[in-house]
C-alpha cells in the first residue's frame, strides 16, 4: 500500500468516523446537560422573538456602526479568509469530485487560474491572521495551543494543496497524498478544538438574539 | 482545598472552598452557558466594546478573559471532553491564586452593561457568563466585603445595612418635607411602590417626586415598610439564594397588598433583578407585572392620564442606563417622556442600546478600591457628554446619576445630572 493509498483509504475513513462521532459526542454532549426555560413576562411574544434570533445570525456577521471603527480591520480580515477557504473547497474541480464520490451531488467548479488566486489570497490572508494573533496584545493574550494548533492544521491543508497544483516539492503522487493527510489530520482535530465554531456560531446567534429580543433589549 | 482567605481589601475572612465550589459551578453551569463557552473563538472583539479597555489598552480587561477559570473548570469538570482534559491533565484545576487574581477582573474591572455582548460575532452573551462567574466566586467565598456585607444584611433584614434613623422614617421624613403624602402599608391597592436606599438619602427630591407623580395620577399605591426598598447588592455579589430571598420579600408583599405592577424606581441593577431575575429565582411567572417608572409614566402618557408641559431646561443629552435600556429593553419610554416635555435633545455618539455605561454599575462605586480605575474609565464617557453640547444632562437610573455626581466632584466636571423622573414630576400639567 502506497502511502497515497493509505491516505485515500484507512486514512481518510478514520479521519471521517473521529470527524462525525467527535462531533457529534461534543453537541450531545452539551445538550444533554441542564436546560433553563425563562419564566420572566417576555417583553416581545416567542414569534418576535425568534425573529429577533433569525436575524441575529445575519447582522452579527457585521460589526455595528458603534464598533466598526475598532473592529472592522479585525473582521474584514476573518471574513475574508473564511470566504476565500470557502471557495477553494467547494469549487475546485478535483474537490468537487472529492464530494460527489462522498455524498453523490455534484455543482460546477470554479476555473482553476481564479481558485489558485484565491488559494494564494487566502493563505495570505491566513499570514495576516497569524501575525495578528501574535503582535496584538489582546489575541496573544487570549491565545492558546488550541488557537496556534488550528490555524497550523488548516494552513498546512493550504499549502499542500497550493503545492500540489503547483507540482512543488516531489511527485504529484506524494503531494497527493501529503494533502490529503493534512486534510485528515485537521478533520481529527476539528472536533476537539475551536474549529468546532463552524457548528456554534449560527444556533450561538440565534440563541442569543431571541433571548434579548425577548426582552425587548439590544441585539 | 480549604483555607482561610483574606478578601484583597477586607478586613474579615471568610471561608474559601474552591474546589467544591468549581465543581458545584461546573455541574450547574447547563446547556445554555456551555454553548457560550464552547463557542468561543478567541477573536479578542470584546475587548472593543469594554469602556475599561478603552481606558487602559491593557489585555486583562479583555471581557471574555474575565471568565477564563470558569471556562477552566467547566471544561475540565462538566463539558464533553471532560474526560479527556482531566485524563491527559490539559485543563489544570482553578486554584484560589488564580480566583484571588481575577477577583479584580470579575467585580472591579466589570459594571455588568452587557454591551460586549452586542459585539460578539459568535453570538456570545458575555455579560451573562460574567454574572455566572460571580456566582462562582460568590460560592468559593470570594466575593468583595464590601458586596458580601451589604447584600448579607438586606437578605437578613431588607436593608443594605443600619441605619439611623429608619428608612421608614426618611421616607416619612421626605413626605412632610416635600408636602407629598407617602401611602404606606395600604392594602388592594393596584400599585406597590419602592425605593433605592441610596435614593433616601442622597437624592431625596427624586423619592418625592415619585410620590407625586402617582398622587397626581391619582393611582392606588403603596410602599410597605416590609419592602420598603428595592435593592438587591446579592446581585452584583453574585449569590442567587440572597438574591432570591431579597426578592422574595418584594414578592411577598406585592401579593399581600395585592398589587397588580410594580413599579421599579430609577434604578438599574434593581430592574434587571426584579423584571427579569426574579421570576427565574421563584421559579414561575410573577403574579404582577414589573415596570420601571419610565416605562409606567410614558404608558400614562399614551393613556391620555399624564400630561405635561414643555420644560424650558435648555439643550439636552440623555443617558441610557445599560441595567433599564440595553439589557432592560426600556428603549422608547425615557424619550417619549422628553419628546412630551418637548426636550432639546442631542443625542450621545452611543446611545441607546449601544450606548456607553456610566462605567459605575456593577456595584463598582461601592468597591473603593476600585475608584482609581473607575476614574479613568469614566473620562470617554464624559468627552462623549461633553460632544454633545448640551447643557443638561439627564438619566433615569440613580446609579448612573450618583456615578455622575461622583466624577463632577473629582474632575470638577461641569455637567451636573438630573433625574428623568423629577423633571417629570416638576412638568405635570393639570387637567
Amino acid at each position: 500500500m502506497t502511502l497515497l493509498d493509505f491516505a485515500r483509504g484507512p486514512g481518510m475513513n478514520f479521519a471521517l468516523a473521529v470527524f462525525v462521532l467527535g462531533v457529534l459526542w461534543r453537541l450531545v454532549g452539551i445538550a444533554l446537560l441542564n436546560y433553563w426555560r425563562p419564566k420572566s413576562e417576555p417583553r416581545q411574544g416567542w414569534l418576535r422573538a425568534m425573529m429577533g434570533g433569525a436575524l441575529a445570525t445575519g447582522t452579527r456577521s457585521w460589526p455595528h456602526r458603534e464598533f466598526i471603527g475598532r473592529t472592522g480591520y479585525g473582521e474584514l480580515l476573518g471574513y475574508s479568509y473564511h470566504i476565500g477557504l470557502f471557495i477553494v473547497i467547494l469549487f475546485f474541480a478535483p474537490h468537487v469530485a472529492f464530494f460527489k464520490g462522498l455524498f453523490g451531488v455534484s455543482w460546477p467548479a470554479m476555473p482553476s487560474t481564479w481558485i489558485h488566486l484565491i488559494a494564494v489570497l487566502t493563505l495570505t490572508l491566513f499570514i495576516a491572521v497569524l501575525v495578528r494573533r501574535v503582535t496584538n496584545r489582546v489575541l496573544r493574550r487570549l491565545s492558546n495551543f488550541d488557537d496556534y494548533f488550528s490555524w497550523f492544521a488548516t494552513a498546512l491543508v493550504i499549502v499542500t494543496g497550493l503545492m500540489t497544483t503547483g507540482h512543488i516539492g516531489a511527485s504529484y503522487e506524494t503531494l497527493q497524498a501529503w494533502h490529503l493527510l493534512s486534510v485528515e489530520l485537521l478533520l481529527v482535530w476539528f472536533p476537539f478544538g475551536k474549529l468546532m465554531h463552524a457548528f456554534f456560531i449560527f444556533p450561538s446567534r440565534a440563541i442569543n438574539g431571541y433571548l434579548l429580543s425577548r426582552k425587548g433589549a439590544a441585539s | 482545598m480549604n483555607r482561610e482567605h483574606a478578601n484583597p481589601g477586607s478586613a474579615t475572612k471568610r471561608e474559601v472552598n474552591v474546589d467544591g465550589a468549581m465543581r458545584s459551578f461546573a455541574k450547574s453551569f447547563g446547556a445554555l452557558n456551555a454553548f457560550r463557552v464552547e463557542s468561543c473563538i478567541h477573536c479578542g472583539i470584546c475587548a472593543d466594546s469594554c469602556h475599561f479597555y478603552h481606558a487602559t489598552e491593557d489585555p486583562k480587561y479583555t471581557p471574555i478573559l474575565k471568565v477564563e477559570p470558569l471556562k477552566q473548570a467547566y471544561k475540565r469538570e462538566a463539558g464533553p471532553l471532560a474526560p479527556f482534559f482531566r485524563w491527559f491533565g490539559l485543563k489544570r484545576r482553578v486554584t484560589a491564586e488564580e480566583l484571588e487574581e481575577w477577583q479584580e477582573l470579575l467585580y472591579d474591572s466589570c459594571t455588568l452593561c452587557g454591551r460586549c455582548s452586542l459585539i460578539c460575532p459568535m453570538g456570545i452573551d458575555v455579560a451573562a457568563l460574567i454574572e455566572e462567574g460571580r456566582r462562582a466566586m460568590f460560592e468559593a467565598g470570594l466575593a468583595p466585603k464590601e458586596l458580601y456585607d451589604r447584600a448579607e444584611h438586606e437578605q437578613r433584614t431588607g436593608t443594605p445595612g443600619p441605619s439611623e434613623p429608619g428608612y421608614r422614617e426618611k421616607l416619612e421624613a421626605i413626605g412632610r418635607e416635600h408636602n407629598v403624602p407617602i401611602p404606606l402599608n395600604h392594602d388592594s391597592v393596584n400599585v406597590m411602590l419602592c425605593v433605592f436606599s441610596l435614593d433616601l438619602d442622597r437624592y431625596p427630591k427624586q423619592v418625592a417626586a415619585l410620590a407625586q407623580v402617582m398622587h397626581h395620577l391619582g393611582e392606588s399605591c403603596t410602599f410597605r415598610t416590609e419592602s420598603l426598598l428595592v435593592d438587591n447588592d446579592a446581585y452584583y455579589a453574585g449569590s442567587r439564594e440572597w438574591q432570591r430571598s431579597i426578592s422574595r420579600r418584594l414578592i411577598d408583599q406585592a401579593v399581600a397588598c395585592g398589587a397588580k405592577v410594580v413599579i421599579v424606581p430609577e434604578c438599574g441593577h434593581a430592574y434587571t433583578a426584579l423584571r427579569w431575575e426574579a421570576a427565574e429565582l421563584y421559579g414561575k411567572k410573577l403574579p404582577f407585572r414589573v415596570l420601571h417608572i419610565a416605562e409606567y409614566l410614558a404608558e400614562k402618557l399614551a393613556e391620555g392620564k399624564l400630561k405635561l408641559n414643555k420644560t424650558n431646561g435648555g439643550s439636552t443629552t440623555f443617558h441610557d442606563p445599560c441595567q433599564v435600556v440595553r439589557k432592560g429593553g426600556v428603549m422608547e419610554a425615557p424619550r417619549k417622556l422628553m419628546d412630551a416635555m418637548g426636550v432639546d435633545l442631542r443625542e450621545m455618539t452611543s446611545h441607546e442600546g449601544f450606548g456607553l455605561c456610566c462605567t459605575g454599575g456593577g456595584g463598582v462605586m461601592l468597591l473603593e478600591r476600585a475608584r482609581p480605575l473607575h476614574y479613568r474609565a469614566v473620562q470617554e464617557k464624559m468627552r462623549e457628554v461633553d460632544a454633545t453640547g448640551a447643557e443638561r444632562l439627564l438619566t433615569t437610573c440613580t446609579g448612573c446619576r450618583f456615578n455622575f455626581d461622583d466624577a463632577r466632584e473629582h474632575f470638577d466636571w461641569d455637567k451636573t445630572p438630573q433625574s428623568l423622573l423629577e423633571l417629570v414630576a416638576e412638568n405635570l400639567a393639570e387637567e
